[in-house]
């Protein structure tokens, strides 16, 4: 089985075939989910996703960093990064999936 | 903010949907990235970020307290990559 990458299509089509909203809104609700989440953290807000995982911002200090074409010594400024700590029902259930894919693949070839 | 923080606001600003949906909307969106990467394939979501899953080899590992050497098998670990926008966000507060 080749890896696929799921887009905000997939997504959105999964809100309309559960919940049975018109297609276009079902598009609205998803992005409205994500502007929602990203708001919150650009406000320095953790959000956490009972079952799934949690995003939370973290603060890096300014440190020396280097180009690595020229190999000059260029300053990385403080700057924000976002974190995401995956729920222990997620680990498992990603170990579990890829355990039985794994299997799959095994028994075809 | 929480899971249940996030539907509230989102049926407050939808007042014609019921919270029930509201609630299966979310649970679905999250069900289904989830779903997506026990099968191993990546959910790519543009301007917030991309989520994958990375294997992890199988190693030998010591218990920190005994020094005792433990076996540690094969596993895939989630792995989320912040999108462009979501990360330009961060940075300018808005």
């Amino acid at each position: 089985m080749a890896e696929r990458t799921i887009t905000r299509a997939e997504l959105s089509e999964a809100v309309y075939q559960e919940v049975g909203l018109s297609r276009n809104e079902s598009a609205d609700l998803l992005e409205l989910v994500l502007s929602e989440i990203s708001t919150a953290l650009a406000q320095g807000e953790p959000v956490k996703i009972s079952s799934f995982g949690s995003f939370s911002v973290r603060s890096k200090g300014q440190r020396l960093g280097r180009n690595p074409k020229t190999g000059e010594e260029v300053p990385i400024l403080p700057r924000k990064v976002m974190v995401f700590r995956p729920s222990q029902l997620l680990k498992n259930r990603i170990n579990d999936g890829l355990s039985k894919t794994a299997q799959g693949r095994k028994t075809t070839t | 903010m929480t899971k249940s923080e996030l539907i509230a606001r989102l049926a407050e600003l939808n007042p014609h949907l019921y919270q029930r949906d509201v609630e299966r909307i979310v649970t679905t969106i999250f069900d289904e990235i989830a779903t997506a990467l026990s099968r191993g394939d990546r959910v790519e979501l543009r301007g917030f970020g991309a989520f994958s899953v990375k294997r992890r080899d199988a190693r030998l590992g010591r218990n920190p307290r005994t020094g005792q050497s433990v076996d540690v098998s094969e596993k895939a670990v989630p792995f989320f990559k912040t999108g462009k926008l979501l990360r330009e966000r961060l940075n300018t507060g808005k």
